[in-house]
């Protein structure tokens, strides 16, 4: 069976130069698989989702690579086709759920939206369907929430919309850029779970964007380590804890907070560990321009 | 984003270059009024009324754009109607913005009863409507340069007071003013230097804005003459006479209308590509 | 420092703030109550970790306690003396000895001026001599070169930022330090050097700390005593080994529970 999502060789450049962002990555999610997207800040990993999604930033552009959709390239179809397919079988949950809700607008609408205008729904069974969806993420009282506007809700219950919303027209590969990032930690681990169960119920291939491993191990079957836009270590979750095999997973690793262990220094991620790791980027950097 | 930065600072460049290139010919202009304009401004000369500006057919040598139907200048006049516009630009841009700027800048960081009191009176302030205002002002002072200053001035601080206040506000809630607290500077200090510097490319912007509206105010003063006494040279006055022989003589209404317009916009794009120059991040 | 006098005495510390969000149309805003009567210490020489989720009271329990904010009630000692509700002028002598690290160290950070200047300015407002040595010294604590002193807080990375503003507080050589979250916005690789840096200077310069976190995790190393915080009040209040070995109550287990290790095989997950 192929992959929902493949990725291959995708490289994505600062408009007009040769600096590159993404470098030659090559990635899959299967069908009801959580995949981990891990890195530092600039690490380029939400920069994958959103060139999957087609919403990279105006100053970036793909150099070269292929995605594939569903069987699909995405990259070589006509922008109009590609927004259909990804409207109908993608979805997103974004990191901060005060800033992806409109303000000025109530839950209700901005949850139907999309099934009244890109799917053609009815605005009853729209409307049946939010209140079901709220319902399903656990959301006591949907109607009442339904008819709230963002600020009335807490940060952990907006989240539960972005989710509900993400999931509303069935996706088959839904986005999760750092959904729990803003959140408390009882919050996130409420959150996480549902992201878990929904992801289940619905079988839908998960690509989980994230820089906390312990969030990681919690959710995700395979992770994808990466490092200046470049993949680092590929592994599965259980093979990856019991121990990475790449040196800057290693220290990634280390320097991840773990209170089990009292007193036990955290280790920095060391210099050395950074040289080298951007010393084999750069050797591949050689290769690629004079390739 | 390099590159991004890169874009937005050479638009930033150029913009600055091209308005401040303009605005400079103007003051440069008017300040040399006397050396340079080729006639006196109000000498008429009714056998060379009407002469076409320069590329036109029938144009006479030494009139550049034309003379109007008493056969004054109108390169002159523009001229010296530059320098009335701009000294109201200056003068009233200046004083609305330290005026303005000072009650926002306490209203906004000091809050309290200050507050109150400067707020309430803006929103008094900016019930009147502002164009009768000023016709109502002109009435009571009678016409003149310095009453279009005044009149600008009473009408347009509250312009700079809310924007800065607002502004100031934004500020005061930076950990940066609260880490000068902990340092423990007084409050007029952390105004001045902590505040003051953030709030600064806000109302140089709003400066050279001003300074263009403040053009316009005359221009419309001038127009319904309510500026200077009526044979002045004003930019306003000149296309109001213009208008009457727009049919004969275009040229008297359309070159001042476009010295204006060209004038009114570099202020605003001045102001902007200043504000980005301020901005060390972007600079 | 005497025995027996710690160098913080909170005793029923309250404050209320207007709730501008609920203001009827006529009338003054309704007050809301963030911290709901507060009993603890801080001994000199001791890190207490303040811990909570976000409104719990956290941030603003630290504020009032170096005098950012006003408290409603109750007293806050230092040093025996209560510094509830001194003014500004009186406060100001005392600002030198009690100061911050903020959480997000680029808006704490004034943006138009020089790392070089943020550090000195505090310096010189309390008239301290020797301010260029000053300024070198507290750079070279926090592991920066000198040349950094001629850029401006957008030309540093996260950490780099977060260590000037370390260097600012340290360089006043101050006998308290309030850190406020202040690793929650870093990458795990400099959170990691940002608590061995802070871990290095608390032993070296002897100082007192507050430590604000949302994450118990990033505690255990830093601190000896725990403040649990929720909606306002102290849930738990213990030495840190007790708080995770035996936390006594629901909420503090809840938080500990929900820390995600990096283990697929946690249990309670």
């Amino acid at each position: 069976m192929t992959p929902f999502l493949q990725i291959e060789n995708l490289s994505a450049v600062i408009r007009g130069t040769s600096d590159r962002l993404l470098r030659s990555v090559s990635l899959e999610v299967n069908s009801g698989e959580v995949c981990g997207l891990v890195g530092e800040s600039g690490a380029g990993k939400s920069m994958i989702g959103k060139a999957v999604l087609g919403i990279l930033p105006a100053a970036v552009e793909i150099a070269e690579g292929q995605v594939q959709l569903d069987d699909e390239d995405l990259l070589a179809m006509p922008q109009a086709d590609r927004r259909r397919l990804i409207g109908a079988k993608a979805a997103l949950i974004p990191q901060d759920p005060l800033t992806a809700l409109n303000p000025s607008r109530r839950i209700g609408p901005q949850i139907t939206d999309r099934l009244i205008d890109i799917l053609g729904w009815t605005r009853r069974d729209a409307a049946n369907r939010a209140a079901e969806l709220l319902d399903e993420v656990h959301i006591d009282n949907p109607q009442r929430v339904l008819a709230s506007y963002p600020h009335e809700l807490s940060g952990g219950m907006r989240q539960r919309v972005l989710i509900a919303s993400a999931f509303a027209a069935n996706p088959k590969l839904v986005i999760a850029d750092e959904p729990t990032t803003a959140l408390d930690v009882t919050v996130q681990k409420q959150i996480l779970r549902l992201i878990r169960e929904m992801q289940e119920r619905h079988g839908t291939a998960m690509l989980f964007v994230t820089h906390d491993l312990g969030v990681v191990s919690k959710v995700c079957q395979r992770l994808t380590v990466l490092f200046a836009g470049k993949v680092i270590e590929q592994a599965d979750v259980a093979d990856f804890y019991a121990g990475p095999r790449h040196g800057y997973s290693k220290a990634l690793l280390a320097a991840t907070p773990k209170f089990t262990e009292p007193f036990t220094s955290l280790m920095p991620v060391d210099r050395a560990v950074i040289t080298a790791v951007t010393a084999e980027i750069e050797a591949a950097d050689g290769a690629w321009h004079h390739g | 984003m390099r590159d991004g930065r890169g874009t937005v600072k050479r638009k930033a460049g150029l913009r600055l270059w091209l308005s401040g290139g303009w605005l400079a010919i103007v003051a440069l202009l008017t300040l040399l009024a006397g050396w340079i304009s080729p006639h006196d401004p109000l000498a008429q000369d009714l056998f060379a009324a009407r002469l076409p500006p320069f590329w036109v057919d029938g144009a006479e040598p030494g009139f550049l754009l034309g003379t109007d139907s008493l056969g004054r200048d109108v390169l002159s006049r523009i001229i010296y109607g530059g320098r009335i516009a701009l000294t109201v630009a200056v003068i009233a841009g200046l004083a609305t913005a330290v005026i303005g700027s000072v009650l926002g800048l306490i209203a906004g960081y000091y809050r309290g009863w200050a507050d109150a009191v400067i707020s309430r009176l803006v929103d008094i302030w900016m019930a009147f409507p502002p164009v009768l205002f000023a016709i109502l002002l002109i009435a009571v002072l009678g016409t003149g340069l310095w009453s279009i200053v005044i009149a600008i001035i009473v009408i347009d601080w509250t312009r700079f007071c809310r924007v800065v206040r607002a502004e100031a506000m934004n500020q005061s809630q930076m950990d940066y003013v609260s880490s000068a607290v902990v340092a423990g500077h007084v409050r007029a200090a952390i105004l001045w230097r902590e505040i003051g510097p953030n709030v600064l490319p806000t109302i140089v912007a709003l400066l050279t804005l001003e300074m263009g509206i403040a053009v316009i105010v005359e221009a419309i003063l001038s127009f319904v003459n309510l500026s200077i006494s009526t044979d002045a040279p004003t930019w306003g006055g000149m296309i109001a006479e213009g208008r009457i022989s727009i049919h004969q003589a275009w040229w008297v209404l359309v070159c001042p209308l476009i010295v204006l317009f060209l004038t009114v916009l570099a202020f605003s794009q001045f102001g902007e590509g200043l504000k980005d120059r301020f901005d060390p991040v972007l600079r | 420092m005497g025995s027996g006098t710690p160098m913080f005495r909170v005793r029923g510390l309250e404050l209320s703030l207007p709730d501008f969000a609920n203001k009827p149309p006529l009338g003054r805003a309704p007050m809301v109550d963030i911290l709901k009567g507060l009993d603890f210490d801080i001994e000199a020489g001791s890190v207490l970790g303040i811990v909570g989720g976000s409104g719990s009271g956290k941030s603003t329990l630290g504020r009032t306690l170096i005098r950012l904010l006003e408290p409603t009630a109750g007293s806050i000692a230092f040093e025996g003396r209560d510094i509830g509700h001194l003014d500004e002028a009186t406060l100001r002598p005392l600002r030198r000895r009690l100061q911050m690290i903020f959480q997000d160290p680029m808006s704490s950070l004034n943006p138009r001026r020089r790392v070089g200047a943020i550090i000195a300015d505090p310096l010189r407002i309390h008239g301290l001599d020797r301010i260029n040595a000053r300024v070198d010294e507290a750079l070279d604590h926090v592991g920066l070169p000198g040349s950094f002193r001629a850029r401006y807080p957008h030309e540093l990375s996260g950490g780099q930022r977060q260590r000037v503003g370390i260097a600012r507080a340290i360089a006043m050589r101050p006998d308290f330090i309030l850190a406020d979250e202040i690793v929650s916005g870093l990458d795990v690789s400099s959170q990691a050097q940002v608590l061995n840096l802070l871990e290095n200077l608390v032993r070296e310069l002897g100082l007192t700390v507050a430590f604000i976190s949302h994450d118990l995790s990033v505690i255990r190393r830093l601190c000896s005593q725990v403040l649990v915080l929720n909606r306002g009040t102290i849930v738990e209040y213990a030495p840190v080994e007790r708080i995770f070995d035996a936390p006594e109550a629901q909420y503090t287990r809840e938080l500990l529970d929900a820390i995600p290790l990096p283990d697929p095989d946690q249990p309670g997950w």
